[in-house]
């Protein structure tokens, strides 16, 4: 579906072959491009100018380098662009003299302030802290019972409080803040996470309350907790936040999806704070410091393959997963057995359609995001059906699948001749393809290994 | 206040609830009207310059690149056919064009003999939950016999919090424990209601992202259950949708319909600042129209959408 910006670059810039320097006339395509890109990933489009206007500066009057194609010259400049506006300080966590640390959630409803206060509370038990956690959020239902669940799955200590039948409100909000930093300090924790509850930047309100909060536990630090999907008015809410609150940092969370996070981009330029970490999924241990090269190349669309890489190693079986790439890339091959244990494992990853959007589409991966579109999960059902109905020397041995077993086993699959006879056609294909990458490089090698196989399945 | 706004789901009050949802979505129009206004003042025709600054109005409440051009280039062609000079009038055209986006697939809630059953889904933290308990206070409003259903047995406490909300609403919960089989508690509630005639089944369901296919899979599995038990169900797939949303909105009503057979969205947290413009990017892509839009956190936040009111709190004027 959507065409990587490398490509499309590509294209804008094909009119500057032959030209040997890099104007505003032959950049404008380029340009637009670049922009609309960001805007596809929901960068501010304030930011967005921002932004276009100093790739334009830089840009010009470069000239064409041989050793890479303007397209790539330009991709550079991006790059270091949107590098240097999310700034290279990233995970420093800052600890108060005197105990406790004071941590401080703020964010809009649903933004994930529960979860992420359970997962830095796990966080930091692994750095060997003693952490105590506290909901203040007396508004909505449930709320403090949430966090009571997630503190007990971490093990985390957890200051309930006694609401004592007060009305919710501010005054029994405050209250609960002091009696906790009171328990931290008695009961030897030395840090304090406090879970609010979800506002708009423009209840006044409930923004007085946080600012009340702030003064009465002068935390060490302030995170603004944003979901990833946020589109343009992410600027809104942060710039509102930051103002009231002076926001130490950011954490962004739900990134395990396929948003492009442009909203970081938009959320550091509005706030001058550093993303500090990434939340990448439900559980407490889905939490991780942040990067700012990869999500540079998530929001340009050009694939996310550390992350892909990372998910695979913690997923994936990795003796399983080497065996499987030293077998496919040696003379011998893989056989069906194999090829349907990798299956089944990639699986495990994700949708193929999420997995393969994460390649980039440059190099030897070209051409797979733009299939992702059209992968039929339940294929992938089918194909491990039939090979499931084979026996399992025909799987080791797929050479004396005969026609007459081939019809056996599209009916034991409920699959139909045909569809044998093209996975099976496919199979060899993969076979010999990942013979000839068995001469490729290490990245290469080390990804077809976790990948196995996912080319040849696209139609 | 419940009884006034909601008097009838079919027929809505036309005036409060008109106004209700100017007020919610004011600030998004006096944006968009101020920023509009700003670049009608600067030119005395419509020229290619406005239509620029129209454009990025647009971009800037989310509708996203591809709709804004779209839009844009049937804005431009009619305006130069009509020879259209001034501020006011294009700004009625593009109202009218946005309207049109949003009501062309507004087709009505099918009725049902037996128990109506809606679920409904969406990605994490959306207003599932919250949204259940307000819909089940609509439907009671009506004087219907409703029953939630507690299907997200993942999230921590999510089940207290839907208990909240049936207390609140004053409606009949089934439920079962944290970790339990959210298809098993899915077909205990259909049973239940078809039992005992319910008129409406109300199923929150976990919140989940769309590229995870095994949780994905899941929710056809729930679909698949409800319609063993009931032929035609379920009667609506309401996909939860925060206003605030950017451009993976539309993924998001892709998979979801593609796993869950979307049949409506609802745009919750209008009454931030956030415009919810993906709504329109997905109404004119998917054909899903918005069915309600949330304004609040409180249970008679929830109203029915009115696309006449939207483009007009979007444009002002009128
Ligand atoms: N997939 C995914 N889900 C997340 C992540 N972080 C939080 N969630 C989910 O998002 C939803 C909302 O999270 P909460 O922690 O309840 O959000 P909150 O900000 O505390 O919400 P309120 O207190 O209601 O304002 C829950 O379903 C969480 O499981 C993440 O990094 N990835
Ligand atoms: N301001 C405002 N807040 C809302 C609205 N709808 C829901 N919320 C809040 O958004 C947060 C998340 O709502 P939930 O109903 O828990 O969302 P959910 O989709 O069930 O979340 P998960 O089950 O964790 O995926 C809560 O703090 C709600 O109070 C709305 O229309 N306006
Ligand atoms: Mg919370
Ligand atoms: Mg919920």
């Amino acid at each position: 579906m959507f065409e990587n910006l490398s490509e499309k670059l590509q294209r804008a810039f094909k009119s500057l072959r032959g030209q040997g320097i890099i104007t505003e006339e032959n950049i404008g395509d380029a340009l637009r491009e670049i922009r609309v890109a960001l805007l596809e990933a929901d960068v501010n489009l304030n930011v967005v100018k921002e932004l276009v206007e100093h790739i334009r500066i830089k840009a010009i009057g470069q000239e064409v380098l041989t050793a890479l194609s303007p397209a790539e010259q330009v991709i550079k400049i991006v790059r270091d662009e949107l590098m240097t506006l999310l700034g290279k300080d990233t995970a420093r966590f800052q600890f108060a003299s005197r105990p406790p640390t004071v941590i401080l959630m703020a964010g809009l409803q649903g933004s994930g302030k529960t979860t992420t206060s359970g997962k830095l509370a796990a966080w930091l038990q692994k750095g060997g802290h003693r952490p105590m956690l506290v909901s203040v959020d007396v508004y909505r239902p449930a709320a403090r019972e949430q966090l009571k669940v997630v503190a007990a799955s971490i093990k985390a200590s957890l200051y309930e409080g006694d609401l004592k039948g007060e009305a919710p409100g501010s005054a029994l909000v405050e209250r609960l803040a002091k009696e906790a930093r009171r328990e931290a300090v008695n009961s030897g924790c030395d840090t304090l996470i406090v879970d609010t509850a979800g506002r708009l930047h423009i209840d006044e309100d409930l923004m007085d309350e946080m600012q009340r909060l702030k003064t009465l536990l002068n935390p060490q630090e302030i995170l603004f907790i944003a979901d990833a999907m946020t589109g343009q008015d992410a600027v809104r809410s942060a710039e509102e936040f930051h103002k009231r609150l002076a926001l130490t940092g950011v954490v962004l969370t739900k990134m395990d999806g396929d948003a492009r996070g442009g909203a970081a981009l938009s959320i550091r330029q509005v706030t001058g704070q550093p993303v500090k970490f990434i939340g990448t999924g439900e559980k407490p241990t889905a939490f991780e410091p942040f990067h700012p090269d990869r999500i540079v190349g998530r929001i340009l669309g050009m694939g996310d393959i550390m992350t892909l890489i990372e998910r695979a190693e913690e997923t994936l079986d990795k003796k399983k997963s080497e065996d499987f790439a030293k077998k496919a890339l040696s003379g011998d091959g893989f056989s069906l057995e194999d090829f349907r244990d990798q299956l089944r494992q990639i699986r495990k990853l994700g949708s193929l359609q999420s997995i393969m959007k994460m390649l980039p589409s440059v190099g030897p991966f070209q051409g797979i995001q733009q299939m992702a579109d059209q992968v039929d999960e339940k294929q992938f059902v089918r194909v491990e059906a039939i090979i499931n109905s084979m026996t399992p020397k025909e799987r080791n041995h797929h050479e004396i699948i005969s026609g007459n077993r081939r019809k056996r086993i599209a009916r034991g699959s409920g699959t139909s001749v045909q569809e044998v006879n093209q996975l099976l056609r496919q199979y060899a294909q993969m076979r010999k393809m990942f013979k000839t990458a068995g001469k490729g490089g290490a990245l290469q090698r080390r990804l077809m290994g976790t990948m196995g196989g996912m080319r040849g399945m696209g139609r | 206040m419940i009884q006034t706004l909601f008097g009838s789901l079919d027929e809505p009050e036309k005036k409060s609830i008109f106004d209700r949802m100017k007020q919610a979505v004011s600030r998004t129009r006096e944006n968009l009207e101020q920023r509009i206004e700003g670049i009608i003042a600067l030119t005395r025709e419509v020229d290619e310059a406005t239509l620029e600054e129209l454009e990025q109005s647009l971009i800037a409440s989310d509708l996203g690149v591809t709709t804004t051009e779209e839009i844009l280039t049937t804005l431009r062609d009619h305006a130069k056919r009509q020879r259209i000079r001034d501020g006011a009038e294009l700004r009625q055209l593009l109202k009218t064009e946005i309207k049109a986006i949003l009501d062309q697939q507004d087709r009505p809630i099918r009725a049902v003999s037996g128990p109506q059953i809606i679920l409904l889904v969406g990605v994490n933290g959306t207003g599932k939950t919250t949204t259940a308990g307000k819909l089940a206070a609509v439907y009671r409003s009506q004087g219907k016999s409703v029953l939630l259903c507690a299907a997200d047995t993942f999230r921590a406490a999510a089940i207290e919090q839907l208990e909240v909300w049936s207390q609140r609403s004053g409606v009949e919960l089934i439920k079962s424990k944290q970790g339990g089989d959210p298809t098993a508690v899915l077909f205990d509630a259909v049973q239940v209601a078809k039992k005992r005639n319910f008129d409406v089944v109300i199923v929150d369901t976990a919140g989940r992202l769309h590229t995870k296919g095994g949780l994905m899979a899941e929710l056809d599995k729930m679909r698949r259950i409800t319609q063993r038990l009931i032929v035609d169900a379920p009667h609506e797939v309401l996909l939860v949708m925060d206003a605030t949303t950017g451009q993976n909105g539309l993924q998001q009503a892709r998979l979801f319909t593609e796993s869950a057979g979307v049949t409506g969205i609802v745009l919750t947290k209008l009454d931030g600042t956030a415009k919810g413009g993906i709504a329109v990017a997905i109404a004119r892509e998917l054909n899903l129209p918005v069915r309600y839009v949330g304004v609040g956190e409180k249970i008679e936040d929830l109203l029915p959408f009115d696309s006449e009111a939207f483009a007009e709190s979007l444009l002002g004027g009128g």
